[in-house]
């Protein structure tokens, strides 16, 4: 079973890389580019066929390590 | 008189301190800003270390977009001496000067220290005036000083002496222990295929002045002056 | 519209000091204007519990220009040069988010030396933890050690040393002291009093964001079990944008544009603006609404109170405002006027058209509370040692637990993380007893050491204070430097306690004491309170960091033993006191007695003559002696070279545990060929000065004749165990 994880930072926190990326992008041309955020991707494949305890347990994975949940938060999705 | 020409980014940390190794060597140096859009006649153009951008997405590649980059990079390609150190030659990597990749140290931290590098092979006009399988004691501090490449290239820089210098220990053996961060082969540096280009992680301005340290590195840039 | 109870209470203020605010306004505030006084009235800002007791230490001689007051210190190093230097906690934060923490605990003391003109050219810290059997140590270590570099290095400035301690007291709160030391002309420093009136006040550096809001707050508040909620409070640092500042500023502080300037630090752009406006006895008044904002719809509550990092505000002359803008804009940072000085002595503050906040700057500076609080002075225990009873235990087995003890093994692996050499002026880097910096393009040099003695000062609050600073002058004397000032950064518990506050008092009385009589001025400093949880202090924990000159860089000395044959000699009489020693705690996990007493005529006497025999070139190697004793400041200077030693019994003290790991003070180890010994002896007689030959330097052999013997090379791997051993069971 395959999730995708997303980790962002949370919507108030300073994110230094996104705002250098944006500018950089604008700098080579790219238009109407209101804002960017960098974040980062787990792909996760569990050895579980019960679509419930799959997710919980990326649940706990994102809580316990993937995800600094003072500053980040996180999404999951099955795929 | 050589004539050498230092770029700075927003970022750059190191770029006083190879001028200060330059100046001291009596180079007639200049400080191009990275907006400015043309170059100074230069003998030498150098990319420095520092965290330019602050390493921000990857090491080097927001520096790769700069303004004064597609000048050094049409000076690299008409042979001027280019010489990239640390996030110089991320930069250089970034903008394909050079090829391979510069990953993150696989001990996962920032290593600051002094190491023992071999000189390969001392036909170059960077390292001529060193001697074949001289050891010098030089310094690296980084992040991202894993040199990756593929096998095909990699077979390329080994078999065309593209790799003047491998991380080695104090007797000269090159092997896991005296590798400091992953890279393949324990590479320190490279060439482009026409040996005009160099990039290298180890600091040799950090290696020029006895109080401080030692003046390996000062070989370097003897080297070049006619 | 006002505030009510729960409000105020929120805030952090009595209601005894809501009364004054409502006093000095006349009327009662409204939530603006509260959280304004609230962030100006806490500890962390005011200073409220401890500036009584400041006043005492002692922050002027001939050599400083600067003492508290300003952002750092300043003193006078000659040659028209001026050492710019600071030590600040950010204790709590750390705690929290420990990268963070640490990351923008660097990024504000490095604004402090810059804001005045300085190019940082160092940086120090002094971490404390936990005990590494406590579950959360780990991740607090490399997170802190992590966050330190990742700071330091990428804003291009080298972390050349500082000191790592664990200790169970700091299981709940941990410490993170991080220390700038910055260059100047000493004609071109910059001060935060404003100047002038209707002068442009302009804001420059990062947007503003909702970071942080109540940091000030925070530090001036306890842990308690609800602590993990207070979370999203913490700082992002952002080093890139703080080395875009650094060097903005100093390029328009190339000419006279500014006036005054003040980095935005706790408490943001509330605690700048009105500081610059107290000092220069002027009124302050903003357009809120040109404040750059990173996020939609801030409020001016949360513009004033935000402490987003990587800004500055600054006073700019007239008609500079468009040169000093194209230099902002080189460098890409905002660069806006938000204001202006006023003659009013108020801070008025506008948005949308509106007055929203109106206050006198005094009630929020001068006449913030000043508390006397009440305190106990300590009663100690003056039990002794008595070693006879104490298990029996080899010699060197004492000797190797010490060694691989986490308070005493190797930091490699912690300094290793730091880029010690950028900016190619390190003469001496980490390891030793201080830190050599060049001072660029000049034949002199800085020495830098950063000291703390947490369980002296718990045992004995005021020696301990005396204890730190003597260290800290040996320390510096051991290079070569001629100390001359300091900055220090107190860590303590809640003042409102009694016993606290005594500690804090008598170490106080320890410092001011030792400083005096040393010549050794405090020229900045920090004080942090309410380092506790669930009402548990740490121990009272003042850090001491010391600024020498080097005059000749041919003469300076490191612990590393230079050649077999010679002798090392100790300087400073040996009595052998094991009260709060590391022998009792690491060997029998006691921490009994009194810590050893400080003589400073000795400190004084016997420092002295280490530093003219350095200067004469007599003294090859140096080492002062501290925690662990004799026998471990030689095993440092035997590992430190890869050589060993033969160290030979003492010939008067009959307990060898007393003579070997007895911490008394004021001592030092020194090398020197056998042809030179005659030549010392009148010096030393003239200066009154004990000394006796303990050791002679040989091959790879470290042993005590007639006790054990030992290879070097296996004190090495000892002293290395333990990070390895650590890292590997978690």
């Amino acid at each position: 079973m395959k999730f995708a994880v997303t980790i962002t930072l949370k919507k108030d926190v300073l994110d230094p890389q996104g705002k250098v990326v944006g500018q950089t992008l604008k700098n080579i041309g790219i238009e109407n580019l209101k804002s960017i955020r960098q974040g980062k991707f787990f792909e996760i494949d569990l050895d579980e066929s019960d679509s419930n305890k799959g997710e919980m347990k990326v649940k706990e994975m994102c809580v316990k390590l993937l995800a600094n949940q003072i500053i980040e938060d996180f999404q999951i999705k099955k795929i | 008189m050589m004539r050498s020409s230092v770029i700075v980014f927003p970022g750059s940390n190191c770029d006083r301190d190879i001028a200060v190794a330059l100046t001291k060597l009596q180079f007639k140096n200049s400080m191009v800003w990275h907006k400015e859009t043309e170059l100074p006649r230069s003998d030498l153009i150098v990319v420095p270390g520092g965290f330019s951008y602050g390493d921000y997405l990857r090491s080097g590649a927001i520096a790769a977009k700069s303004n004064i980059l597609s000048e050094v990079i049409s000076a690299g390609k008409k042979g001027s001496l280019i010489l990239g150190i640390c996030n110089g030659f991320q930069i250089l990597i970034e903008c394909g000067l050079l090829k391979g990749a510069l990953l993150r140290n696989s001990g996962l931290k920032f290593i600051s220290k002094d190491i023992q590098v071999k000189i390969l092979s001392n036909k170059s006009k960077f390292f001529k005036k060193y001697k074949s399988g001289e050891i010098l004691k030089l310094n690296i501090a980084h992040n991202e000083g894993n040199y990756f490449t593929s096998k095909e290239h990699l077979n390329e820089l080994e078999d065309n002496e593209l790799i003047p210098i491998k991380y080695c220990d104090k007797n000269g053996s090159i092997n896991l222990k005296s590798n400091p961060n992953g890279s393949i082969n324990n590479i320190a540096g490279i060439f482009n295929k026409k040996k005009n280009i160099l990039g290298m992680m180890p600091h040799p301005e950090r290696m020029s002045d006895k109080i401080l340290s030692n003046e390996d590195g000062l070989g370097l840039f003897l080297s070049l002056m006619n | 519209m006002t505030v009510n109870k729960d409000q105020i209470e929120a805030h952090g203020l009595t209601p005894e000091e809501y009364k004054k605010i409502k006093e000095y306004l006349g009327r009662d505030s409204n939530l603006l204007e509260l959280g304004i006084f609230s962030a100006m009235w806490n500890e962390h800002c005011s200073y409220k519990s401890s500036k009584i007791h400041l006043k005492k230490l002692p922050t002027k001689n001939n050599i400083v220009i600067q003492g508290p007051g300003e952002n750092a210190g300043v003193i006078d190093i000659g040659d028209d040069d001026a050492v710019v230097f600071k030590i600040e906690s950010h204790n709590h934060p750390s705690f929290i988010e420990p990268y963070q923490g640490a990351a923008t605990g660097v990024g504000g003391i490095l604004r402090d030396v810059f804001t005045m003109g300085a190019r940082p050219i160092a940086l120090m810290n002094s971490i404390h933890f936990g005990s590494p059997k406590n579950h959360k140590t780990k991740n607090l270590l490399s997170g802190v050690v992590s966050g330190i570099g990742g700071y330091g290095n990428s804003v291009g400035i080298p972390t050349v040393g500082g000191e790592t301690k664990f200790n169970d007291t700091y299981n709940e709160n941990i410490l993170v002291n991080a220390m700038a030391v910055g260059l100047a002309n000493k004609n071109k420093i910059f001060y935060s009093k404003a100047k002038g009136l209707n002068k442009a006040v302009v804001y420059v550096g990062s947007k503003t964001g909702r970071d942080g809001i109540h940091g000030a707050t925070m530090a001036s508040a306890e842990f308690d079990d609800n602590s993990e909620e207070k979370k999203p409070t913490v700082q992002v640092g952002d080093p890139f944008t703080e080395k875009l500042l650094l060097e903005a500023c100093l390029e328009l502080m190339k000419d006279n544009s500014i006036i005054s300037i003040q980095d935005m630090g706790a408490a943001g752009l509330t605690s700048s603006s009105i500081e610059m406006a107290s000092k220069g006895k002027l009124g302050i008044e903003l357009d809120l609404n040109k404040v750059p904002c990173r996020e939609n719809n801030m409020t001016p509550y949360e513009m004033m109170l935000s402490e987003s990092q990587e800004r500055m505000l600054l006073i700019l002359d007239d008609n500079k405002e468009k040169e000093a803008k194209k230099i902002f804009d080189k460098w890409d940072l905002d660069f806006v006027v938000i204001g202006k000085t006023t003659d009013t002595s108020r801070l008025i503050l506008n948005f949308d058209n509106k007055k929203v906040a109106d206050i006198p700057i005094a009630a929020l500076a001068d006449k913030a509370p000043l508390y006397e609080r009440k305190f106990t002075l300590n009663k100690l225990k003056k039990e002794k040692v008595e070693i006879n009873n104490l298990k029996k235990i080899k010699i060197e087995e004492a000797l190797l637990k010490i060694l691989s003890s986490p308070n005493h093994s190797n930091k490699n692996w912690i300094t290793d993380q730091y880029d010690q050499s950028v900016m190619c002026d390190t003469i001496q880097k980490s390891g030793g007893d201080s830190a050599v910096v060049r001072i660029h393009n000049k034949e002199k040099a800085i020495a830098i050491s950063v000291d703390s003695s947490a369980l002296y000062c718990k045992a004995d609050p005021k020696t301990g204070g005396k204890q730190i600073v003597a260290e800290n002058w040996r320390n510096l004397i051991s290079v070569g430097a001629k100390p001359l000032a300091i900055t220090n950064c107190l860590n303590f518990g809640s003042p409102e306690k009694a016993d606290v506050m005594g500690e804090f008092i008598d170490c106080i009385n320890g410092i001011k004491e030792a400083c005096e009589f040393l010549n050794f001025p405090v020229v900045s400093g920090n004080v942090s309170f309410y380092n506790e949880t669930n009402s548990k202090s740490i121990h009272p924990t003042p850090v001491i960091g010391g600024v020498g000159i080097i005059n000749d860089l041919k003469r300076i000395t490191n612990i590393k033993t230079k050649e077999n044959g010679n002798l090392i000699l100790v300087v400073g009489k040996t009595i052998g006191h094991l009260g709060q020693s590391a022998f009792l705690y690491e060997n029998f996990s006691m921490n009994n007695g009194p810590p050893p007493e400080i003589n400073l005529l000795n400190e004084k006497n016997n420092g002295l003559a280490v530093l003219e025999l350095i200067k004469k070139g007599i003294a090859l190697s140096v080492h002062d002696i501290s925690s662990g004793g004799m026998l471990v400041s030689l095993a440092e200077m035997s590992m430190s070279s890869g050589l060993g030693l033969k160290i030979y019994k003492p010939k008067k003290l009959k307990n060898f545990y007393e003579y070997f790991f007895g911490e008394d003070q004021g001592r030092y180890l020194i090398e020197l060929s056998k042809n030179n010994l005659k030549n010392i002896e009148v010096l030393f007689k003239k200066n009154n000065v004990f000394h006796e030959i303990v050791a002679e330097v040989q091959n790879d052999t470290f042993e005590i004749e007639g006790l054990f013997s030992l290879k070097t090379k296996d004190l090495q791997i000892c002293n290395n165990k333990w990070y390895d051993d650590f890292n590997a069971i978690n």
